[in-house]
């Protein structure tokens, strides 16, 4: 018989409801917010329709942080925000303070405590804008199909990049993005500039390993070029090399495919991606540098290739001109001389899957009524 | 000499490192064992150290394929994970992720954090990732043995945390901040997200479905938590009426913006005009892109008569390319209990759930299947704003029930032509 379950006992509870998390003056202007300004960098003032005002105050975090991490941001929310706290959807967290003055004292004890730093905020009436936090994955701190790590790149781009985080001086938005793999867990696909784990040798086809732990079908299947054949009678399979182009979804089917190659691993950067539909519609990113080899623990061949794209575009956009509407003005041509960067066939599309009919769906919420 | 001299070359330079927070956790949880303190796997953020250490000298990952683990109740949220070097470095030889439900929008009480933390440092290795790119508390690495006792001291917290989703079921949904903070909300994303959350436990929990289902909810088209690129089904907000126009505030501007150049000139559809004194906007031609309402917070504002509009499909590029999710919906009210949203959403897993291959996306399949069976499922009249332009070739399909009859159709029927359909669940005649 099944034992009887103690009384604290539940499933399906789901997350905390957001009213028990919420600061009380943030409840009670809840929707009647009547607008913002960012005053400094870091610093977004929010004044209520009630004249209530408070001050979010944000911070760059790692994202991997230690709970005792948190446990001092909580001391410090204790201190300055009457004990609330939030994260942002880029991975940096914000304080909530009502009292104008302690702002000062927030960002100097955050900075001494967790060594974060204040910014990643944007002001968009004066067109002045900060780089954010960079959106990145597990890496080799916790995954097992990544091509290149996750923390580490971050850490070397954001060093290089510090001084776009604590100031808003860029003409535009720029978010920055990174995937360990072709998973592209994140948003790569649709950022300004992105990095990308990718492999360039085909599996090395393990046939036990295959033959005790993989669902052949669905190996096969996994390839999206159809580079892979069921050999039956050895309950195993084989790659076409001249098919495959390393995307390693036949490894995260099956464990008998691996496709690492420390010396051939590295990342392609993309660019000209975007989300929000001010002024010109969301794009995909399109990849322009197709290969960096990894060299840890700073990739210094990766940063200064970010940082050539970076600043080519920073130095030459007009305001509010994001990296794709910065493109669509000079052009392709122009973009790459003034990137310094070469092109070459890889980056002509020959990926035959997406249906053409995508093309003329409409990938954005700007229409008329 | 140091055990990890290429990590040791990390924490140099301004931004924060993550060496140092895993470096702190290790330190932390040394001194708090020597002072008695129950902690199960005080060596496992050292360990972690050393594994990448080796991982950065061989430059290849050291975490073994898979692994499926779980808490009793559930089939999602736990993520499995081995190492290869396990006999070297026997601290992360198990080194499981559990994925925690966010409170809608990141909102936080320290109260309920310390709490978080305290759980986990009994039970992990005390390392987290605020947040998983798709919005969970990311508790890192634990043993497969300590998940249940885990969970169910997270069960016995005030307020408790739930695990939130993996594997092949609806994921934890996340959003904006929406009207907690920011003027441009259209909607109540944070209460959207906790109802469906709460509404799809059993589907959260337990996978079922042909593969994964994301959904994130932004307040406007700004889109703060890029529902289009990263959610199979996004909720944007937006509005039908006229943008709210206080020209007294839009004056303070002019005194020092270049209204002409910075928004005028910027506008995607030409719909706004300044001529020094009044600004005109020709809503019938506004695409509500937020550009003029970004610009000029204090001056312009979203209409009154407000919505969503509904993205279907987006995902990243396995298998058949990344995908930026398309309009579905046009306009949906969202009004508590949010029953239209819930409607669509069971019509198309239904849908999904019965003619869905193996990992195969919600995105992926309606290439399949065409728009046109999608649009029946949901009860929606197809629209030209689901398209950027028609079609370019006239290679149309036809329903039998479309054609004149004739003697042609009459033939094709005695001998038991098919057609192509594009009903959903009904029986063939």
């Amino acid at each position: 018989m099944q034992a009887e379950k103690p009384e604290w006992w539940k499933t399906d509870f789901g997350p905390p409801h957001y009213e028990q998390m919420m600061h009380p003056v943030l409840k009670k202007n809840y929707g009647k917010w009547a607008y913002h300004e960012v005053i400094r960098p870091g610093v977004i003032k929010r004044v209520a329709e009630s004249g209530d005002t408070v001050y979010v105050v944000r911070f760059g975090t790692p994202r991997l942080i230690s709970i005792y991490t948190i446990k001092e941001l909580c001391d410090i929310a204790d201190k300055y925000s009457d004990g609330y706290l939030r994260w942002t959807s880029r991975h940096n967290v914000e304080f909530i303070l009502t009292d104008e003055s302690k702002i000062d004292d927030l960002i100097k004890e955050v900075q001494e405590t967790t060594g974060f730093p204040c910014g990643g905020t944007w002001d968009t009436p004066s067109g002045k804008y900060a780089l954010s936090n960079i959106i990145h994955t597990q890496g080799w701190i916790h995954c097992h199909t990544p091509a290149i790590d996750a923390s580490g790149i971050v850490k070397a781009i954001m060093d290089e990049l510090y001084e776009y985080f604590v100031d808003m001086k860029l003409p535009a938005m720029c978010r920055i993005s990174l995937a360990c793999c072709a998973n592209m867990c994140g948003a790569v696909h649709a950022s300004d500039i992105s990095i990308v784990g990718i492999h360039r040798t085909p599996p090395l086809v393990d046939d036990d390993a295959v033959k005790r732990m993989c669902e052949l079908p669905t190996t096969a299947a996994s390839c999206p070029t159809a580079a892979i054949r069921i050999k039956a009678k050895e309950k195993t399979v084989e790659v076409d090399g001249e098919k495959c182009m390393y995307c390693g979804n036949c490894y995260t089917m099956c464990p008998g495919m691996p496709l690492f190659d420390p010396e051939n691993d590295g990342s392609a950067i993309l660019v000209a991606g975007k989300v929000s539909d001010a002024r010109h519609m969301p794009e995909l990113s399109k990849v322009v540098v197709p290969w960096v080899p990894n060299e840890p623990p700073n990739w210094p061949t990766l940063v200064q290739y970010i940082k050539k794209i970076f600043l080519a575009w920073a130095e030459n956009a007009k305001k509010h001109e994001r990296m794709v509407e910065f493109i669509d003005r000079i052009g392709w041509e122009r973009f790459f001389e003034l990137a310094d960067l070469e092109f070459s066939w890889h980056l002509i599309d020959d990926f035959r899957v997406p249906p053409f009919m995508y093309a003329s769906y409409r990938t954005s919420t700007q229409f008329r009524w | 000499m140091s055990e990890t001299p290429l990590l040791d070359q990390i924490p140099d330079g301004p931004w924060p490192s993550f060496v140092k927070e895993i470096k702190k956790t290790a330190e932390m949880q040394e001194k708090l064992v020597a002072e008695g303190k129950d902690i199960k796997m005080p060596g496992s953020a050292k360990g972690l150290l050393k594994q990448l250490e080796v991982s950065y000298k061989d430059k290849m990952t050291h975490w073994k394929h898979g692994g499926i683990v779980s808490v009793v109740g559930y089939g999602g949220g736990v993520i499995g994970r081995y190492s290869d070097l396990g006999e070297e470095i026997p601290e992360v030889h198990h080194f499981h992720t559990i994925r925690i439900n966010q409170p809608s929008g990141w909102f936080y009480t320290s109260k309920a954090l310390r709490q978080l933390c305290d759980v986990w440092e009994k039970w992990g290795s005390g390392i987290t990732n605020f947040h998983g790119s798709t919005g969970d508390i990311i508790l890192l690495g634990t043993r497969s043995e300590y998940l249940q006792p885990c969970f169910e001291d997270m069960m016995k917290l005030d307020p408790p945390f739930d695990i939130g989703g993996s594997g092949s079921d609806l994921r934890t949904p996340s959003c904006c901040m929406g009207p907690a903070l920011c003027e441009f909300a259209c909607y109540d994303t944070l209460d959207v997200c906790y109802d469906l959350t709460m509404e799809y436990q059993n589907e959260l929990h337990r996978p079922m479905w042909p593969y994964k289902f994301k959904i994130k909810c932004s307040g406007c088209p700004n889109d703060c938590v890029a529902a289009k690129a990263r959610s199979d089904f996004a909720i944007i907000g937006t509005w039908k009426d006229e943008i709210q126009i206080d020209q007294e505030a839009v004056k303070e501007y002019a005194k020092w913006m270049d209204i002409e150049n910075e928004v005028v000139k910027l506008c995607p559809t030409g719909a706004v005009k300044w001529d020094g004194k009044e600004l005109t906007i020709d809503n019938k031609n506004c695409v509500r892109c937020m550009h003029c309402i970004n610009k000029m917070p204090k001056a312009l504002k979203p209409g009154k008569e407000r919505g969503a509009t509904i993205l279907i499909g987006a995902k990243a590029p396995v298998v058949e390319g990344a995908i930026i999710g398309w309009v579905a919906v046009p306009f949906v009210e969202m009004k508590k209990p949010y029953t239209e949203i819930k409607e669509i959403l069971e019509a198309l897993w239904d849908w999904w759930d019965e003619e869905g291959k193996f990992r195969e996306r919600v995105g992926e399949m309606i290439w399949r299947k065409g728009m046109g069976e999608f649009l029946r499922v949901i009860g929606q009249e197809a629209d030209v704003r689901m398209i950027k332009h028609p079609r370019t070739n006239p290679f149309m399909f036809f329903e039998r029930e479309e054609l004149v009859q004739s003697k042609v159709v009459d033939a094709l029927v005695k001998k038991g032509a098919k057609w192509r359909s594009f009903k959903f669940g009904e029986e063939e005649e």
